[in-house]
């Protein structure tokens, strides 16, 4: 029978030096939050700063060919939301809000769905229906569509993206609950 | 109406759906202005649904002078592949209804949402409050079925949303949201199940060319005992009674509808449900009517809902303590009133559908409009907030007062002429029983509007020195203009009963 039993606390088994710093914290104090934790640890750190450029390329890669291969606006759209949720989950969604403020977020959700508007609005005002990519410029009718078709690709990724980030940001706010009823509401 | 712009014209039925998206997506940016919008989100929002309007006018205008539908292709995809929008004289008309109330509803909003909204959230409320009415707008325009289901989830989603807001004042509508969400969501699966099947059977989305196949494949004698067909009717039916909230399945409304900001109330109530209403129309009568089904029977089971719906829900009215409550309750009786009419599948029956849509939306509309103010006044809406307000705030207690004898359907108000006609069209197939329940909700509506007018009038104040002003002129006035049209339209029904009788003759135009 080993003899190495666990304490009574049952304490992880891991060496005093790599635990965080032990300050004392008054009764009640919050624990850090998990993000916090996260960012001290630094695999993680290394390996989310390495991966997060590829990451964001590989989603502009997706937007970017989605008339011609296999993808498009949506799914490239969530692929690049994914980088910056992974920078969000590790380095915390603070510093994710301080990095695209959510002024900046909501303005794009808006502004990649009127980018797909305008091209509808253009082809009307040149003298089409809605939507009619064939005639949004002068050149080739077949130019023409795959320019219509790109062009709502890409607002379809800015919104999808900046959609995906906007979620991702409100539901790791921990606070939004206790505000309402601080306000007395 | 020659001033409308000749190059426009063509594009009305798009132009009715892309002003709201546009407002809708352009509004956030009204925050850079001023924090929140301010007035500015308020501003653009009502020149959107004025210039919507004029649209919804011009459009109804050219379908009646033109005598027959207007087709929109967009992308100049033909219908079989694209999407097209079909503007006949029903949806030119339900149109013309829910861009009047939304423009009516957005000036309406002004002093509502300051008082209820928090500031800095106007110019989101507002963006919500577009994109939603260019979803009702869609669904109604449309001539494809998946867009109808892709539009319905616009809709839904953003009215959620809305009601949600009503959650900075009572926490309660969040609840109220979530359920609606939830049985919402179920609802527009099973459209979207049914609509499924239909694609399925007749490999088309378009309702004009599901409708002439399901004829042919009729003929070739391929639909008897056929259980696709069955089985997409019945998910069809059960969404979209979900959706228009018909009597066994309308425990979402009653909560939505009281919890949700006053101007959000006036909005949903008098056209979401007319839009659920006109979707059925598009489902029962342009794809399954005229000469799908040898009879109208399956729709028996419709009117036994409906006569249960407007007996149950009215004595759940006499019973509620919150005013707004009563006209839920009440909306759930109305609903009632409408699918009752179209299941007769007679001339008579269905014109009193499409009439009571146009009279339901300006009565309700008014009446929630009044109750709204009185939120404002009072702070609030049971029953004592309206004790004794016929003295302090006339003009809105009034025009509460003539709604109401709107829903009885006392003569010379609009509610009279659905209910003529109701009438007619059920005594015309011998249903005297379904006569009589009609004439006893109009019994058991007295008695929950007058124990509210009872109130407004007779009543002394709960707390008599309170300080009350009159409602604002910016609710007072499209308040007045709907109560004012339900009046008109009761003495002089040529127009709407004209209109109506169109329509109903063009949803008819096959025989069940």
């Amino acid at each position: 029978m080993s003899t190495k039993q666990p304490d009574k606390a049952g304490a992880p088994l891991q060496p005093a030096a790599t635990r965080p710093a032990s300050i004392p914290q008054p009764r009640g104090a919050q624990p850090p939050a998990p993000a916090s934790q996260m960012s001290q640890q630094t695999l993680l750190r290394v390996v989310a700063k390495m991966a997060i450029p590829f990451i964001l390329v590989f989603g502009v890669y997706v937007i970017l060919h989605g008339e011609l291969g296999p993808g498009g606006g949506f799914q490239g759209g969530v692929i690049l939301a994914a980088g910056f949720i992974l920078y969000g989950l590790v380095f915390g969604s603070d510093e994710l809000r301080k990095r695209i403020p959510p002024k900046i977020i909501d303005s794009c959700m808006a502004l990649g769905a009127l980018l797909y508007a305008c091209v509808g609005l253009v082809s009307m005002l040149r003298g089409g229906t809605f939507l009619d990519y064939g005639i949004l410029t002068n050149g080739t009718a077949s130019g023409n569509e795959a320019l219509g078709m790109s062009l709502v690709e890409y607002g379809v990724g800015l919104t999808v993206c900046s959609v995906m980030i906007t979620i991702y940001i409100q539901i790791s706010e921990r606070r939004a609950t206790v505000r309402l009823e601080e306000r007395g509401l | 109406m020659d001033w409308f712009p000749e190059f426009f014209r063509p594009h009305l039925p798009v132009l009715v759906v892309i002003l709201p998206l546009f407002g809708g997506l352009l509004a956030p940016f009204t925050a850079l202005i001023r924090r929140g919008g301010g007035i500015f989100a308020w501003l653009w929002t009502a020149l959107i649904t004025a210039a919507v309007f004029v649209c919804a006018t011009v459009l109804l205008y050219d379908v009646h002078t033109g005598g027959e539908a207007i087709t929109y292709r967009l992308g100049s995809w033909p219908e079989q592949y694209g999407i097209g929008y079909t503007v006949d004289s029903l949806n030119a008309y339900v149109i013309f209804v829910v861009a009047l109330i939304a423009f009516l509803a957005t000036i309406y909003a002004k002093d509502s949402v300051i008082d209820e909204i928090v500031i800095d959230r106007h110019h989101l409320f507002y963006t919500v409050w577009m994109l939603a009415i260019a979803g009702l707008l869609g669904i109604t325009v449309t001539g494809d079925t998946f867009n109808i289901y892709v539009l319905l989830e616009i809709s839904s989603l953003t009215v959620y949303t809305l009601i949600a807001m009503g959650g900075e004042r009572d926490r309660r509508a969040l609840v109220a949201s979530l359920k609606y969400l939830v049985l919402g969501s179920i609802g527009a699966t099973f459209i979207l199940l049914g609509i499924g099947y239909l694609l399925m059977l007749t490999g088309t989305l378009n309702m004009a060319d599901m409708h002439a196949k399901l004829v042919e494949m009729h003929q070739a004698g391929e639909l008897a005992g056929n259980k696709t067909v069955m089985v997409s009717f019945a998910f069809l039916m059960v969404g979209l009674s979900l959706k228009m909230a018909l009597f066994p399945l309308h425990l979402w409304l009653p909560n939505a509808y009281t919890y949700a900001p006053s101007s959000v109330s006036a909005l949903v109530a008098s056209t979401a449900t007319k839009v659920g209403v006109y979707m059925t129309f598009r489902f029962v009568f342009t794809i399954y009517g005229g000469g799908v089904f040898d009879s109208g029977e399956d729709l028996h089971f419709l009117a036994l809902c409906a006569s249960a719906g407007i007996v149950v829900s009215s004595f759940s009215a006499i019973r509620q303590v919150n005013v707004k409550r009563v006209l839920a309750y009440s909306s759930v009786g109305q609903i009632a009133y409408i699918v009752l009419g179209f299941s007769l599948a007679n001339q008579d029956g269905v014109t009193a559908s499409v009439i009571h849509i146009f009279n339901h939306a300006v009565i309700k509309g008014g009446m929630f409009m009044a109750i709204g103010a009185v939120a404002l006044r009072m702070g609030g809406t049971s029953v004592d907030d309206i004790k004794g307000i016929g003295k302090r705030m006339p003009l809105t207690a009034a025009a509460f007062t003539v709604g109401g004898c709107g829903l009885i359907g006392v003569p010379l108000t609009a509610g009279f002429v659905s209910k003529w006609y109701l009438v007619v069209g059920t005594m015309q197939e011998g249903y005297w029983y379904l006569a009589f329940v009609v004439l006893l909700g109009g019994v058991l509506a007295l008695i929950y509007v007058w124990r509210l007018i009872e109130m407004i009038w007779f009543h002394e104040p709960v707390d008599p020195d309170k300080e009350v002003e009159e409602a604002p002129l910016s609710m007072l006035i499209p308040m007045w203009i709907l109560i004012g049209a339900s009046v008109f339209f009761g003495v002089n029904a040529s127009w709407t009963a004209d209109s109506a009788a169109a329509a109903a003759r063009l949803l008819l135009a096959g025989g069940m």
